[in-house]
C-alpha cells in the first residue's frame, strides 16, 4: 500500500535518473567508437578552456584575498599577534583542496554548461539532432563525446591555473597588505602543501567537468517547446550540475585520502 | 520495399498514430497528405528510425527496422536522405560542410571529388556558388534547398521530403518538383514526400495515401483520389473548410 503510494511520486525522478544512466551508458561505448569528431574536440578545448580563463582568473584572485583575509583574522583573532604567517599552508590547502576547484566547477557550469544546453537545445528543436542521425551521424558520439571529453581535460587546467592565482593572491594580501612575515608564511607553506593536495583539487575538477558536460549534453538532447523550453533546459543545467557539484565535492573530500605522506 | 504494418505511436495522452498501414514499391513515389499535426511527420521520423513506434513493425528491404540497435540502425539510415520541414542544417557549418556531411564521414571520396559533388548537387537545387556561406546568411527558402542538395549529395536509395515546396516560391518548387521526378527516373530513388501543396502532389506522386486519425484512409493514383468517394478525402484535396474533418 505505501509502495503503490510512493511510487508515482518518485516515477518522474526514476525516470531522469533512467535517462540519465543510458546517456551516460551510451557516452562510454562511443568512447571507443571511430570517427572521432577531432574538430569539435579541438573547438570545445577552446571554449572551455582558453574562453574561461577571464572568469577563472577573476574567481580565483579573489577567492584567494578573500580567503587570505580571513585565516590572517582567524591566526590574529585566537592565536596572537604575529602567528598570521603560519596561516600560509592552511590557505594553500584550502584553495587547491577545495575553494579553487568548486569556484571553477560552479563558474564553469554556468558559462559552459548553460551554452552547451543552449547550443544542443536549439539543435534539438530546429531538427538538426535528427539532421545528423539521418545522415547516419550517432548525436552521442558527434555532441556528447568531444565535449565530455573536452570538458574533463580542461576543467583541471582551469584549477591549476586558478591554484597558481589563487595561492598568489592569499600571499599578496597577506605579505604586501598585511605585512606579515614573508619567510615564515613560505617556508611553511613549502613544508606543509603536499603535491597530494593540488592532485586531489584536479582529480575533482576533472569529475565535476565530466559532470558539467553530461548534464548540459544531456538537458540539451531533451530540450522541447521552442526557445522557452531550452530556456528552462539551460536554467536546469545550472541548478543540477551546481548541485551535483557541491555534492561531489563533499563526497570526494571525504573520500579521497587527506595526505600520502602520514602528516 | 517499405512495410508498414499496424504503426502506433503516442505522445503522453495523444494518439498519433493508431495502427497505420502503408506499403511503398521500390522505385516509387509515394506522397502523404493530411491535415497539420495529423503525424505525417512522425511517421517520415518513424521510418528513418529517430523514432520508435510504441507497437507495430516496419520493414525496409525486408528487414524489419524497429528493433535494430543503433550500429545497425545508423548503417540501415545511409539508404536515406531526408529533407527536413526547416531545412535543419547545422549552424556552425558552412553550406559546404552541411552538404559534404554524410560524404565526409562514411565514403572514402577524396576532398576533391567531395567538393564536386557538393557543387553539383547545390547546382541541382539552383544555388551554384554559395559554398562559402553559413546557414544565418541564407533565406528560409534557400536553407530548405541546401537541404535538399545535402539529402542527395550521397545518392540514397530512398528519400524522404519533408514539405519541400513549403517556403519557396512557386517556381522554384516547380524546380524541386521536377528534380523529384528526375531523381526516380534517373537514379531509381523511392520517394516518401509530405506535402499540402495539391499541385505539387498531383505532379510528383505515384500514389497518394491520406492520413487520418492515425490511419491511412485512402491510398491511390492521383486519379484514384481525385474520384475517391471518401468525403475526408475530398474535403481535404479541395480544400473547405466545410466537411467531416471540420465537423466536431
Amino acid at each position: 500500500m505505501a509502495l503503490k503510494f510512493r511510487l508515482p511520486i518518485l516515477a518522474p525522478f526514476y525516470h531522469q535518473v533512467g535517462e540519465v544512466g543510458l546517456l551516460i551508458a551510451r557516452t562510454f561505448k562511443n568512447y571507443f567508437r571511430r570517427p572521432f569528431e577531432k574538430k569539435i574536440f579541438l573547438e570545445s578545448l577552446e571554449d572551455i578552456g582558453v574562453r574561461s580563463l577571464p572568469v577563472v582568473s577573476v574567481t580565483a584572485a579573489f577567492g584567494g584575498l578573500v580567503f587570505g583575509l580571513q585565516v590572517y583574522v582567524g591566526f590574529h583573532r585566537y592565536i596572537g599577534l604575529g602567528s598570521e604567517a603560519f596561516g600560509g599552508p592552511i590557505i594553500s590547502l584550502g584553495l587547491t583542496k577545495e575553494l579553487i576547484p568548486l569556484l571553477v566547477g560552479l563558474m564553469i557550469s554556468g558559462r559552459v554548461g548553460s551554452s552547451m544546453t543552449a547550443e544542443i537545445g536549439t539543435m534539438k528543436i530546429t531538427e538538426q539532432v535528427d539532421a545528423l542521425f539521418s545522415l547516419g551521424a550517432d548525436p552521442i558520439r558527434y555532441l556528447v563525446v568531444p565535449r565530455t571529453l573536452a570538458s574533463f581535460i580542461m576543467v583541471p587546467c582551469l584549477v591549476l591555473y586558478g591554484d597558481a592565482i589563487g595561492i598568489f593572491a592569499g600571499f599578496f594580501y597577506n605579505i604586501y597588505l598585511m605585512g606579515v612575515n614573508k619567510s615564515i608564511y613560505l617556508t611553511n607553506t613549502l613544508l606543509y602543501l603536499e603535491l597530494w593536495d593540488i592532485i586531489t583539487g584536479l582529480i575533482k575538477a576533472a569529475i565535476f567537468g565530466w559532470v558539467i558536460a553530461i548534464v548540459g549534453c544531456w538537458q540539451g538532447l531533451k530540450a522541447e517547446g521552442g526557445a522557452e523550453g531550452v530556456g528552462r533546459a539551460t536554467t536546469r543545467t545550472v541548478v543540477v550540475a551546481n548541485i551535483c557539484i557541491l555534492i561531489l565535492n563533499f563526497l570526494l573530500s571525504k573520500a579521497l585520502p587527506a595526505t600520502l605522506t602520514g602528516k | 520495399m517499405i512495410r508498414i504494418v499496424d504503426l502506433h505511436k503516442q505522445f503522453g495522452t495523444k494518439k498519433v498514430l493508431s495502427g497505420l498501414d502503408l506499403e511503398i514499391e521500390r522505385g516509387e513515389t509515394m506522397v502523404i497528405i493530411g491535415q497539420s499535426g495529423s503525424g505525417k511527420s512522425v511517421l517520415l521520423k518513424h521510418l528513418i528510425g529517430i523514432l520508435k513506434p510504441d507497437r507495430g513493425q516496419i520493414y525496409i528491404d525486408g528487414e524489419e527496422i524497429t528493433r535494430l540497435v543503433d550500429e545497425e540502425l545508423q548503417k540501415l539510415t545511409r539508404k536515406f536522405g531526408m529533407l527536413f520541414q526547416g531545412g535543419a542544417l547545422f549552424d556552425s557549418l558552412s553550406v559546404a560542410e552541411n552538404v559534404g556531411f554524410g560524404l565526409e564521414r562514411y565514403s572514402d571520396y577524396p576532398r576533391g571529388e567531395i567538393n564536386r559533388i557538393v557543387s553539383e548537387s547545390l547546382a541541382k537545387v539552383g544555388l551554384k556558388g554559395i559554398e562559402g556561406l553559413m546557414p544565418h546568411e541564407l533565406s528560409g527558402g534557400m536553407k530548405k534547398r541546401v537541404g535538399l542538395a545535402r539529402a542527395i549529395a550521397y545518392k540514397p536509395e530512398i528519400i524522404l521530403y519533408d514539405e519541400p515546396s513549403t517556403g519557396i516560391d512557386p517556381i522554384r518548387a516547380d524546380s524541386i518538383n521536377d528534380l523529384i521526378i528526375e531523381l526516380k527516373n534517373d537514379m531509381c530513388v523511392t520517394s516518401v514526400v509530405i506535402t499540402h501543396d495539391m499541385v505539387s502532389c498531383y505532379k510528383v506522386a505515384d500514389r497518394i495515401a491520406m492520413l487520418y486519425n492515425g490511419r491511412i484512409i485512402e491510398v491511390g493514383t492521383p486519379a484514384d483520389i481525385q474520384a475517391s468517394s471518401s468525403p475526408v478525402v475530398q474535403q481535404f484535396i479541395h480544400g473547405k473548410a466545410q466537411g467531416p474533418i471540420t465537423d466536431w
